[in-house]
């Protein structure tokens, strides 16, 4: 049985690497040159305690199961997960109320442990929030983690498992004959499919479209992110969200997993042809500061590191569509907005255990012989000194620091080619050398150095991320 | 883990760090320099324009010949120099220095530390500029590293964002290079840079100097396509109306240098303006075995005032490690409000000094005070841009905090 | 006629004034604050000179650009002509510091000398 994934977003990811555990033939297919590159790199990074979600929503029957498994998956996949927690802050009487509303939807979608905290609590806890908050909604199941390498982690543990992996290989149309999934068109080539499994994020309605499955649209919507510098580590401890308006949770202070700081993001409705549009505004990135400043009054414009925009795929619903469709063997993962990333991995499993094995009645079997564990790239700075000198013995290239700032060594960055990178931008969403401060001025044309030394393609081929995304034009003097 | 017992350890060797170095070790202290990149001498490597070395060595030489020479002068070069070597944290209960090497983690026990760290381009996506994020934007130092070092072009068409000095050698570089170099803007009224540059690197190329000006906006999808500038008001706002277009894909940014404290920063007094250290006349630090020099203390325009200091550090390192009782800093300077980067801000009276002071204002005719008296006259306009340093040698009747004002006159 | 120039012989940026009469004479200059100035006046209204910084090739070297500058100013105006001369020019590694690249070059009277040492290629 051939399993084509369409999509290596955090969705699309967590469905190859779950479909990876049973005997089918399983690929993924990837437009971008890289993996997580679309919606899964620009977000706020949070996995949702889950309380939120309207009850009656496919949104709200995801978002608890998800959360509840990143424990063993970070564990599995050995991605950063830090269980931080979040509050809702409450400025007004009405917010107060909200709250409460809040408390009981989280009852019904199975929050449990949701706690309504005074101001004083609430400022033992956060010292650095806005005096005039009069209370809060905590949730300590709330947590942050890098998609990014969540999406990465499942796909090289995929692999490991007998996944093939496509990247930069375009879907340009797909075959379906007597109502059954039959062939797959790329760019590059053409494969027979008995299943495909549609998590193409802002593009999924166009892939519907060639399956002729048509009745759903996506919008993007943009969101606008400042990052501030690690230096601010410990302004907020958990992640900070205003009372959440009809449109949106609003924009938030979240800590992220190397101990910087995010503000963001706004939300912008584009129209159906800004699939693209990744452009930060100044109208979006004031807003982005005000809204902030009003939870978290010290936060301060000066420590910003870089701004960035990330778009999610809305349906008109604003809610999930998964499940099977009426061509055989062609399923919906779509509208994965927020909380996608924290509802992935139940979503992963649902469609193994439930619309394949249930809706379309496929008798799967499990492999023997799956591993579950994915090793990480070593890091200096999640090691102790003597374990990473164990490192430098072995492979002298650990000792050799590249990247200043985030303390990434040559020997990280040269396992981050041994897994794939390509670019720049493949290297540091890998190690995150040059996500630092210094934003790459010390590092970058060494890993340009490296890259080419290691893959034997002269400076001028290598990409920041996109083919058209060249970085040096030539010799100076030939 | 390896441990070394060592006399004075200077962290960093560009200019100030050597300069140490060269002066220590003439004290015949064991003196060591740990260097993070393949090779000392920072920045001066890459800087292959004149117009370093006229204070020091009385004569206009280019960055690598300067840096050739604090070599020479440094001597045997194994023997002090460790390369490659990255310093990860400084214990100040311990005094202890842990670094990583292909050695693997070594700890250094120094009687008496230098941080002569340096500074760090300010990246231009701190900035907040609306519009994408593409390849082809770089700052001004990546971008001279590309040219002078790895022989390699950035792109076709490149404006050249802030009129610091190294934006200004920049727009001339890739000019000569061959580059369609279309202009610089600058948010503030003024340049950023030295006169001489603007004269020497646009004026004589003829590339523009457009002031009040900044980019407004990024375009492009992958690689840079463009970029829409205009003119901002006197609080930095974009003026409506004022926008243009114009088509390049490379930006080349010097929007400022920040001085690299991160090792220091949460044990040693720290000065918000010069966002260095607080140093005494003898450039040491508020932590008695730690002295400072160089950009990391403050920006500084000239990388001979970079070295003096590094002398002065050496030399005090080397006499603090013999045992020698150092004079207190019994003297504070404080700032006026004209007044911007300052050092010292402590002094010992001991001895005359070498002192810098940025305006924050241009006046065309001005006074520097020290608590009302005046010290020094300037018959020329001084700008921000370019520091002013004067020699304090009398110190009679000085107060404990001693008010410095840089003030219009006439 | 009074010109305005901004001195370039050091950091500082002397801003001069320069009187001249109509066939072109200087007359006086000001604002100078060191003899370097007047100097400087006086080459800059007949024949501005500048010292050229720049790189060469070099074959065989640990690096591939040597720096270089003139030894002495070159005229302004035949700065692209000695631009696009040194852009063809090779050298051979090892190079040192000081190393004669070009005597004479263009007729200017100026050497090109290498400013850095670049080994020969390990």
């Amino acid at each position: 049985m051939k399993v084509f994934v369409i999509g290596a977003g955090i969705t699309g990811s967590l469905i190859t690497r779950e479909l990876s555990k049973y005997d089918l033939e399983v690929h993924v297919i990837e437009k971008a040159p890289d993996i997580g590159w679309g919606v899964t790199k620009a977000n706020s990074a949070i996995v949702h305690g889950g309380y939120d979600d309207p009850p009656e929503s496919v949104r709200a029957k995801f978002a608890v199961p998800g959360n509840e498994l990143y424990d063993k998956l970070s564990k599995e996949l050995e991605f950063d997960f830090l269980r931080t927690g979040s509050y809702v802050v409450a400025f007004k009487r009405e917010d107060v109320e909200y709250l409460k509303k809040l408390k009981e939807r989280g009852k019904k979608n199975g929050v449990t442990n949701l706690e309504i905290l005074t101001a004083k609590e609430l400022k033992e806890k956060e010292p650095n929030l806005n005096e005039e908050i009069i209370a809060a909604l905590w949730c300590p199941t709330a947590g942050i983690t890098e998609p990014w390498e969540v999406s990465i982690a499942a796909i090289e543990n995929a692999q490991e498992n007998g996944a093939i992996v496509h990247l930069g290989e375009k879907v340009t149309d797909i075959i379906v004959q007597n109502q059954r999934v039959k062939k797959i068109l790329t760019d590059k080539g053409e494969y027979d499919a008995d299943i495909v499994i549609n998590a193409a994020g802002l593009f999924a309605d166009e892939i519907a479209k060639m399956a002729g499955i048509g009745d759903f649209e996506i919008f993007p919507r943009k969101g606008e992110y400042i990052l501030l510098d690690e230096k601010l580590k410990g302004l907020v401890n958990a992640v900070i969200f205003p009372t959440p308006t009809k449109k949106s949770k609003g924009i938030l202070v979240v800590p992220t997993v190397d101990g910087g700081i995010l503000l963001g993001p706004n939300a912008v409705d584009l129209p159906k042809d800004q699939k693209e549009n990744l452009e930060t505004t100044r109208d979006g990135l004031n807003e982005v500061y005000e809204k902030s400043r009003k939870l978290v009054p010290k936060i301060d414009l000066s420590y910003t590191v870089k701004t960035f925009a990330g778009l999610r795929p809305e349906t008109k619903d604003k809610d999930f569509i998964i499940g099977a469709t009426k061509v055989w063997g062609f399923i919906n993962v779509v509208g994965i907005r927020s909380p996608g990333l924290t509802a992935a991995p139940a979503i992963a499993k649902y469609i193994a255990e439930k619309v394949l094995s249930e809706d379309l009645g496929l008798n799967l079997s499990k492999k023997l012989d799956f591993n579950p564990y994915r090793r990480k790239i070593p890091h200096l700075n999640d090691s102790n000194l003597k374990e990473w000198e164990e490192l430098v013995k072995k492979d002298p290239s650990f000792g050799r620091t590249v990247c200043f700032c985030n303390n990434v060594s040559e020997g990280e960055i040269l396992e981050a080619i041994r897994r794939g990178a390509r670019t720049l931008d493949g290297v540091k969403f890998r190690t995150r050398a040059s996500f630092g401060r210094c934003q790459g001025g010390f590092c970058s044309l060494k890993i340009l150095e490296i890259i080419s030394r290691e893959l034997s393609i002269p400076l001028e081929e290598i990409k920041q991320n996109y083919e058209n995304s060249w970085i040096i034009k030539g010799k100076v003097r030939p | 883990m390896r441990r070394e017992n060592v006399d004075v350890l200077i962290i960093g060797g560009g200019a100030a760090g050597l300069a140490a170095a060269i002066e220590a070790k003439k004290f015949g202290v064991k003196t060591l320099l740990l260097e993070r990149d393949r090779s000392t001498g920072g920045v001066l490597n890459q800087c292959i324009h004149n117009g370093f070395g006229l204070h020091v060595f009385k004569a206009e030489l280019t960055g690598p010949e300067f840096m050739e020479k604090l070599w020479e002068e440094l001597g045997n070069l194994d023997e002090v120099i460790r390369n490659n070597y990255t310093v990860l944290k400084i214990d100040p209960e311990k005094k202890e220095v842990i670094t990583l090497s292909e050695e693997g983690i070594v700890v250094f026990k120094p009687k008496a530390l230098i941080m002569a760290t340096g500074a760090r381009e300010r990246p231009l996506n701190s900035l907040r500029i609306p519009g994408s994020r593409v390849a082809g934007v770089f700052t001004a130092g990546v971008a001279q590293k590309m040219v002078n070092i790895y022989n390699r072009l950035p792109g076709n068409r490149v404006l050249i964002v802030g009129s610091g000095d190294i934006g200004l050698i920049m727009a001339r570089r890739l000019k000569i290079e061959g580059m369609d170099v279309v202009g610089v803007v600058e948010i503030m009224p003024e340049p950023g840079g030295l006169i001489r540059n603007v004269v020497q690197c646009l004026d004589d190329f003829n590339i523009p100097l457009w002031l009040s000006h900044t980019v407004f906006k990024i375009h492009g999808k992958e690689r840079l396509e463009g970029v829409t500038i205009g003119k901002v008001d006197e609080n930095f706002k974009p003026i409506p109306g004022t926008e243009r277009f114009l088509e390049v894909d490379t930006l080349v940014a010097s929007v400022g240098l920040i001085p690299q404290n991160e090792l220091i920063e949460d044990f040693v007094e720290m000065d918000a303006i010069n966002r260095g250290p607080v140093v005494d006349d003898l450039m040491r630090t508020s932590v008695e075995w730690i002295f400072a020099a160089g950009n990391n203390v403050a920006i500084h325009d000239l990388v001979d005032f970079v070295y003096e200091e590094g002398k002065i550090a050496g030399k005090n390192a080397a006499k603090y490690v013999l045992g020698e009782k150092l004079p207190e800093a019994k003297y504070r300077f404080e700032r006026g409000d004209n007044v911007g980067v300052l050092l010292p801000q402590k002094f010992t009276g001991s001895q005359p000094f070498k002192m810098y002071v940025r305006s924050r204002k241009s006046l065309e005719k001005s006074a520097i005070s020290f608590s009302g008296r005046t010290i020094r006259k300037f018959n020329w306009k001084i700008r921000p841009s370019e520091m002013i340093d004067l020699v304090v040698k009398n110190f009679e009747g000085f107060p404990d905090e001693v008010l410095v004002e840089v003030n219009q006159i006439g | 006629m009074v010109k305005k120039l901004t001195c370039i012989s050091c950091p500082i940026g002397c801003e001069l004034s320069v009187s001249l009469d109509e066939s072109g004479k200087i007359l006086k200059i000001e604002g100078n604050r060191c003899p370097r100035g007047k100097e400087y006046a006086i080459t800059e209204i007949t024949n501005p000179q500048r010292i050229l910084p720049i790189s060469v090739k070099v074959e065989d070297g640990e690096m591939e650009l040597v720096s270089a500058k003139t030894d002495k100013p070159v005229p302004k105006k035949k700065m692209y002509e000695i631009i696009e001369y040194i852009k063809k020019l090779k050298v051979k590694a090892p190079v040192k510091r000081g190393d004669l690249i070009v005597e004479d070059i263009l007729g200017t009277g100026a050497n090109l000398v290498a400013t850095r040492t670049v080994n020969k290629k390990s």
